[in-house]
Parts: C-alpha cells; structure tokens; sequence
C-alpha cells in the first residue's frame, strides 16, 4: 500500500508541475491476487501491483488528459507536459463546468487487515477444501478465489483531496456433473464473511440435483431468480438506462417514464455508496461526495444517477457518480446498487408457485433493444422445473429474450435474503434478492 | 533491460524452478473521443511493467508489477515462487510444455504512415470533419468519433535461451450516428460496430476507411431506420450476413470453442467450454463443404498478428475447418503437449500483469467465389443483414443470437426495403451446414475485434477475423418481437 501520506505526496508532485493551470489527478493503488482452479486443481495462480495516476489538465476552458504508472520525476514530467499538449489542441469544452470545490467526506468502513494480507497459501487451502469436496462425489469444480487491496485518491488545484482504502474478496466455484452443473458466489470487502466451504457444498449439491435435466419447449414462463439473476437484472438496467447521460441521450430505459409506475409495487432500488452493506466509497471520480439516489421506489420511476456534467446540462444536482474522465462517454452510473429485500424465503416462494422454472444464473446477457431494456441471454449452472409448490425436475437450459423493465413489473414476490456480489465488469457492487415473477419469456433451446 | 530480465530467470531457475519466462511490457495509447462536436477527450496513455510466469514442481505461479528495478525483480519473482509452491498444494499432472522454444529476432509492424507522427491537430480534424457532416442530417441525436493509436513494445526471455523483441501498432478509428424517435433508438457504425475498426497498421488505413466521406450515409441511415420496417418475427428464411458481421459470427461461434484451453476446462467456470470436444478433431462436420477457416499470426493489417506469441512461438498459419471439416484447434505449449502436438502460438496477454492465455490470432473465414452482386441476384427470398449490434452465445458456443444494426429485404434477388431491428438465432454446426454460398477475395476484409474479453482477472484481447459476405440458408430471424 501507498498509505495516505504517500499518495497525498505524489499527487502534490503532480499539481506543482501544472503551474498556473487548473488540474485533478486521480491515483490508483492496486495489489490484486487471484487463485484460479479447474478439473479439481490450481492452474492459475497470479498477482500483481500497480499505480496508475491519470491528470486532467485545463488550458482555460480546454481539457487534455494523460495517464501513466511511471512515479518518478521524469514519469510525472512527461504525464503533465502530455496533458497540457492535449489540452492545447483541443477545442474549449462548452460542457465542463470546472473543479469542484473541497469537500468533506463520510468516512466509511471498508479496509480489512487480514483480506489485504491474505497469503497464497491461505487461498489454496480454502481452494484444497473445494476441490477435495467435489473430487470425492466425482464432480469437476473450478473457480476462482481472490483477494485485494485498492486506494483511491482524487485531488484537485482547488485544495480537493479525497482518500480512500478499501480491501476485496470474491470466491465463484462452478460444480460440473456430466450434464449438469451448480454454482455459488461469495463476495465482500472481509474475506472472512466469505463461507468458501460452505459455497462449494451448496454448489455441488445443486450439480447433483441438475442431473438428468429434461427438454421443455420455449416459451412463457412463471419464474423463481435467484440473487445471481436477479444481479442481472439489476446490472443490466444500470449499464443500459440508470445514469443521466442515457437519458440525456434518449437511450434509457426511464426515457418517458420519470415519475410513472413501470415495475411492481415491490420494487425498491437505490444506490448508497456509504452503505457498508456493499462495497462503499465516499466519493466518485471527481472528488464529489456520494449520495443515496433512490433509482425507483415502490415501482416508481425517480430519475437517474448524476455526475457534474449532466447535472449541469439537465438543471439538476450532481449525485457524485462521476466515472474517471477517460470514461466520459459513457456517464456515470450506479457503484452500489441495492434492491431491497420482501418478507418471502426462496422456499416459500417455490412452495407457491403452481408451474414455473427456478433459475440459478443468467449467462452472456446482452441488450437487444434499449428503451425497454430488452435483454437476450442463456440460462446457465441448474435450471428446475416448479410442479405443484415443488422442484420437480431439472431442464435444459434456455434462451431468453425479455424486457428486463417488463419482467420487473410482473414480480410477485421479493426474497427476503439478499446477497452482495461484485461485477465481473467494472468492479461494481450489488445486493440482491431473490425474485418471482408471474411471465417470462424463453425463446430458445440449447443442446 | 536484458540484464534485469536475466537476473530474474536465474534467480526463478536457482530457486528451483523447471521453466521460468518474463515479459516486459511498455505500452503507449492516445485516444481521443469526440461526442457531438465537444472533444471529450483527448487521452495519452502509458504504462510500464513486468510479469514473471515460474513453473515448480509441475505448477504454475505468476507475479508482476510496474516497477523495473533489480529489488522489484527479486520481489516479484519471489513472488512468483511462493504463489507456485502454493499452486503445488492443490496441484493436478505435472505440466509438460513439450519441445523447448528458444526464439531469438525482432519484429515491428509494418506501417506506411507510422500514426504516431500525425499531428494531433490532423487526427482531431478527421473526428471533428466526420462531426459536421453527420451534424448536418436532421433527427441524430448522439455523433460521436473515436480514434486509437497504439505501440506496444515486449521483450520476452525464457529458461529455454529465447529473447524477442517487438513492436506492436495499432490503428483504430470509426464514427457513430445514433437517431431517436418515439420509443425508438437506432445506430448505425462506420467502418465497424462498437465505435471503431482496428487493425495492425499505420495512418494509411484511416486515410482509406474515409470517416468524413461515409459520415453523411450512416447518419441518414440511421434516421430511415427510426421509420423502417421491423424485421420479420419468428420466420425462417435465407440470410446473407455482410462481412462485417460474419467476422463477429466467426468469432463468437469458431474462435472461442477452439481455444483448446477450454475444450480442457480451464475456463469452464467462466467463459464456459466448449462443444468441440477432443474426440471431433478430424472427425466433425462443423459446416458445409463451402466453408474454409484458419487462423494465422501473419495476415496483414490482422489484430492477431505479431511475430512470436507471449511464449516465445514464431507467428504461422493453420487450418482450423477444412471443407467443412474440423481440423485445428488453437492451443498453448501446455496444452498442445497433451494432444502430443506442438503449439500454434497462440498464448496472448493482455498486458504486464495479466498471464498468457490460448487467444485468438486472425481466424478467419476463407473467401468464395461469388460476387456479392450475383450473390444477391441469385437469392430469391430473404434478408440481408449488416453490422453487429447485439450478440449473445452459450458457454459452450452452442447456441447464438445476433442482432444487426441494419437489415434489407431481398425479392427477386434485388435489395428491396430497409429492415430495422434484425435479428437472427441457431446452433452453430447446423448454421454453418446452411451455408451454400461465400463472396469472393474482393469482398474480403480483415475485421478487428478489439474487445474480446476472457479469464480472471479479465484480459482484453485484440483479434481479427477475415470474411466477405455469405449466404445462410433456413435461418431463423425475428426472435425480437415488436
């Protein structure tokens, strides 16, 4: 680690050397290790540590960027004559609308001694335990376990400077029998919140259950989604339609429906980025302090995540979800995404359901349509036919092709456990529950 | 340089270690992204390190980090002994990496206009001149241009004497006209989707793509397709699929289940595995007799072209699928020796800190005989469809889902109505089966795919794929309903 000092130190280098000119620099600390395992074994065993410093520079009302992971004098002199060179060429930016000014910070808690100190050995021996429980029914695990350390700083000409440390760690086992497969996750900022053996008995208990799936025809389906697809759902309406600059573009799915009921009452989402519940942060890329946005309440559309720009642009106040400049296009979106959890258990649920599918996980979604956020994908690691308040068979898995904001307004019931996972893309994090919901469409098979 | 690379081989080698490589990677990127006629960003990029690969006792440890000191190198391959010894612990068969690799040379990428030495005023005026023209069509909603540049310089070494040398560049550009109407939004993408073609070259690819001359027809075409009709629902019929998007389909549904690292498992719980399981090879029909694909590191202007792969294997062609039958696998030194096979060189990483893994190079679909004119004038019923915007397939690339920007209806064999939301679904043998026609050479293009995406900690890779447009028979499209 950097520790505070240090960073506050670097990122000082940095602005002296902007002079007069107006700058932001963002430092990121990164020390990652990742234990990777297949056919019951560790194939894949790597780490690395890195810092990468991005400046933005303005020439007046003209911005240049430059990025580098070279820390020494000469490092740090290339880095702001390159970012002051492409400020120069650029045209002025009529949409910027300068720094922001110091702010005070929520600390939050989010660092753990043991997780950033969490040995190799430590994580083969969590991976041994996996691999011996599926070596002995005759199941093939694989997956990953990994653990990190991040800092993150932001600090600007204006006397900004924001710091935060964080720790991370995400176990995945996928459990394959010879036509069927189980899955867990575990994610978290505490390595020790996460119960790696008691994920791969789960994991391999649902393989053991998936054996045997049978064919059923495409078509419409009541539905039982665990967290992991509900993850989906929820990560999927973020990257495609919760941030201002979708609807500022006209792509998102809230477009012409601010304020209207468009899912099921039951429908709660937000994002807190001080909510320890997650993967919190206390503020966004620039320096901005984070605030909750309550995304739609009781089914009710509120409007989107901002950063300076858009809110700018749309006569609103940023809510400090500001990516790094470099990611501009995009806009900002939801860090720590939340949907609240009902009153109902995964087995009251299935208990309840007459005919429908129990989905273990989406696989390879993809955006079909934007404005109804019509998603396309497979299902994948168990899929179960419900028959009479029960599982009463595994199928093979499906294609789907779904509104995701139509699939929310036909829910019926919300889990009352959730469950904290990080994306594969992007590293944000999400707590979900578990979902019914009355229809869904499946539009295809697969072998 | 070399000195340190050394120091860390000998140090992985006396602590005893069987085999031990290091790369050591610098890479330079300016970008730059302009989005309604505000340049949004204008980006340079550069990054230095190092990764150190060991294998003790038949497994594998892997360690990296930026900074290129001596005490660095002894940390990090440190490091890299104590994750090794770690992965002995939960160990499988001990690894055999076949015949040693001692590569020595250097390699650069052939450029006629090496990019880096256009002005940035030049390469900002191509962004912002596509801008205005795409600015002048009423209805767009979001203009937007992006441009890449990249130099990759990599010095690889091995316990086995090999020590390359090469340098890597990367041109990309392309421009997007997004249109919104009443519920409705449509893009259109030049030359690629996603917001750029990529290739291994120079400036002079940019100069021929031509973004300010096709500026003003992708915006009209994105504004006609709010109003177009929508693309039939849940039909059967002929598809002839333009290069641009075959070059996806090819990926998707022949690059990825030939990796031979997850025909093994290796990424079974991720990116899935695959259904061209070990028994196929030389024993499959993967697609009619019309179909021919390989995959090569040599191919000009291909993103998967280089002059050794990241274990040190010189670049070279094979056949993958050979009149329709599956011939080739895309492998490693690890794995190929399990096949008792030598590698293809196909190990790529996506960096410093990331290990190699078995990537695509440029596979690419060989071309046919057709004019795409005759092609069209040969077919009597069905659609044709152009540049990806959806795509969705199964972990073991089984079953897909394509959607399209633009569609066409095809009557009489003639281009007849523009078709919005076009989407098409199969399994992939049975697709490739229906293939009863490929355009010829001068349809060909080699297409860049710069955001493939695989393994944990996820890598990026850049791969090409040559194809020219081929005609598909009994395809279902329309999956969408509207």
């Amino acid at each position: 680690m950097l520790g505070r000092e240090k960073a506050k130190d670097i990122c000082k280098e940095v602005l002296r050397r902007a002079g007069k000119d107006a700058a932001e620099v963002i430092l990121s600390f990164e020390e990652q290790s990742l234990t990777r395992f297949a056919n019951n074994y560790i194939h894949q065993n790597v780490a690395q540590r890195n810092v990468t410093l991005m400046v933005r520079l303005l020439w007046g009302k003209r911005m240049g960027l430059a990025t580098t992971n070279r820390l020494d004098g000469h490092g740090l002199d290339i880095l702001v004559e390159r970012a002051r060179a492409n400020a120069k060429i650029s045209p002025e930016d009529p949409d910027y609308p300068g720094l922001p000014e110091l702010a005070q910070y929520v600390a939050v808690d989010a660092f753990d001694q043991a997780t950033a100190g969490y040995s190799p050995q430590e994580r083969a021996t969590a991976v041994g335990t996996a691999c011996r429980l599926t070596g002995e029914k005759g199941l093939n695990g694989s997956g990953l376990f990994s653990t990190g350390t991040n800092e993150i700083v932001v600090a600007n000409t204006l006397g900004l400077f924001g710091y935060h440390s964080s720790t991370n760690g995400d176990f995945q086992i996928v459990v394959a029998a010879e036509d069927a497969s189980g899955r867990e996750q575990g994610s978290g900022w505490r390595v020790t919140d996460i119960p790696t053996e008691s994920l791969a008995r789960s994991a391999i208990q649902k393989a053991e259950d998936g054996t045997d799936p049978h064919l059923i025809d495409p078509g419409e389906y009541g539905v039982v989604l665990t967290p992991y697809a509900t993850e989906d759902l929820l990560n999927m309406l973020n990257y495609y339609g919760m941030g201002a600059q979708a609807v500022l573009e006209g792509r998102s799915w809230m477009n012409d429906r601010m304020g209207e009921k468009v899912m099921s009452e039951l429908v709660d989402i937000r994002d807190d980025g001080l909510e320890p519940e997650g993967v919190p942060m206390p503020f966004d890329f620039e320096g901005v302090p984070k605030q909750r946005v309550d995304v739609v309440e009781r089914g009710v559309v509120q409007g989107p995540v901002y950063d300076r720009i858009t809110a700018r642009k749309m006569g609103k106040t940023t809510t400090g979800h500001a990516l790094p400049p470099t990611m501009r296009s995009l806009g900002p979106i939801a860090t720590n995404l939340f949907m609240s959890p009902g009153k109902t258990s995964t087995e009251a649920m299935i208990r309840s359901t007459e005919r429908g599918l129990y989905i273990s996980r989406f696989w390879y979604t993809r955006l079909v349509h934007p404005r109804d956020c019509v998603i396309t994908g497979m299902t994948r690691d168990g899929v179960f036919f419900i028959e009479n308040g029960e599982l009463a068979y595994p199928v093979k898995d499906l294609r789907f092709t779904q509104s995701y904001v139509e699939a929310l307004a036909k829910v019926e019931t919300v889990g009352k456990e959730t469950r904290l996972l990080m994306s594969e893309f992007g590293g944000q994090a999400t707590r979900a529950p578990a979902l019914k919901i009355s229809e869904f469409s499946f539009t295809g098979l697969t072998a | 340089m070399k000195t340190l690379m050394t120091r860390a081989l000998d140090l992985a080698q006396s602590a005893g270690a069987q085999y031990a490589d290091i790369r050591v990677v610098e890479n330079r990127t300016e970008s730059i992204q302009v989005k309604n006629g505000v340049v949004e960003a204008i980006n340079f990029s550069d990054s230095m390190g190092f990764g150190i690969r060991v294998l003790v006792n038949g497994a594998w440890g892997f360690s990296s980090s930026r900074e290129l000191t001596a005490e660095e190198i002894d940390r990090v391959s440190k490091q890299a002994l104590e994750i090794a010894l770690a992965s002995g612990f939960v160990r499988g068969e001990k690894v055999d990496l076949g015949p040693p690799v001692s590569s020595q040379g250097k390699y650069v990428t052939p450029v006629t206009i090496d990019p880096f030495t256009i002005s940035l005023e030049d390469r900002l005026g191509v962004l912002l001149a596509a801008d205005a023209e795409m600015a002048r069509v009423d209805g767009v909603r979001v203009r937007q241009g992006n441009l890449v540049l990249i130099r990759e310089k990599k010095w690889f070494a091995n316990t086995e004497s090999a020590f390359t040398e090469q340098t890597i560049i990367e041109t990309g550009g392309g421009i997007v006209a997004t249109a919104v109407g009443d519920s409705e939004v449509q893009t259109r993408s030049y030359p690629n989707s996603f917001g750029r073609q990529q290739v291994t070259g120079g400036w002079e690819m940019m100069l021929q793509w031509d973004l300010p001359g096709n500026a003003d027809r992708i915006a009209n075409e994105a504004v006609a397709l709010l109003t177009a009709d929508p693309c039939p629902a849940d039909t059967t019929t002929t598809v002839i699929l333009a290069g641009d998007q075959l070059a996806l389909q090819v990926h998707e549904s022949c690059g990825h289940p030939i990796e031979l690292d997850r025909v093994f498992g290796s990424e079974a719980a991720y990116a899935g595995t695959s259904f061209l399981t070990q028994e196929k090879l030389g024993n499959f029909r993967y697609g009619s007799e019309l179909v021919n694909i390989s995959a090569d590191s040599v191919s000009p202007y291909g993103l998967g072209t280089f002059g050794w792969d990241d274990e040190g294997v010189e670049a070279q062609s094979a056949p993958i699928v050979k009149e329709g039958n599956f011939v080739g696998y895309l492998m490693s030194r690890e794995t190929a020796s399990r096949l008792e096979k030598v590698s293809n060189g196909c190990m790529r990483a996506s960096s410093w800190n990331r290990i190699p893994l078995i990537r695509m190079t440029n596979v690419s679909l060989e071309p046919g005989e057709w004019e795409l004119h005759d092609l069209i004038a040969d077919t009597d019923k069905g659609i044709y469809m152009a540049t990806n915007r959806s795509w969705s397939i199964d972990d073991k690339r089984y079953n897909f889902q394509f959607g399209t920007e633009i569609g066409y209806e095809i009557k009489n064999g003639k281009l007849g109505r523009m078709l919005r939301n076009c989407t098409y679904t199969g399994i992939t043998p049975e697709f490739w089966y229906s293939c009863d026609a490929v355009c010829n050479k001068n349809h060909w293009n080699m297409w860049g795919t710069p955001n493939c995406g695989k393994g944990q900690p996820s890598q990026i890779a850049h791969t090409g794929h040559g194809a020219a447009p081929a005609r598909f028979r009994n395809v279902k499209v329309g999956v969408f309903r509207q």
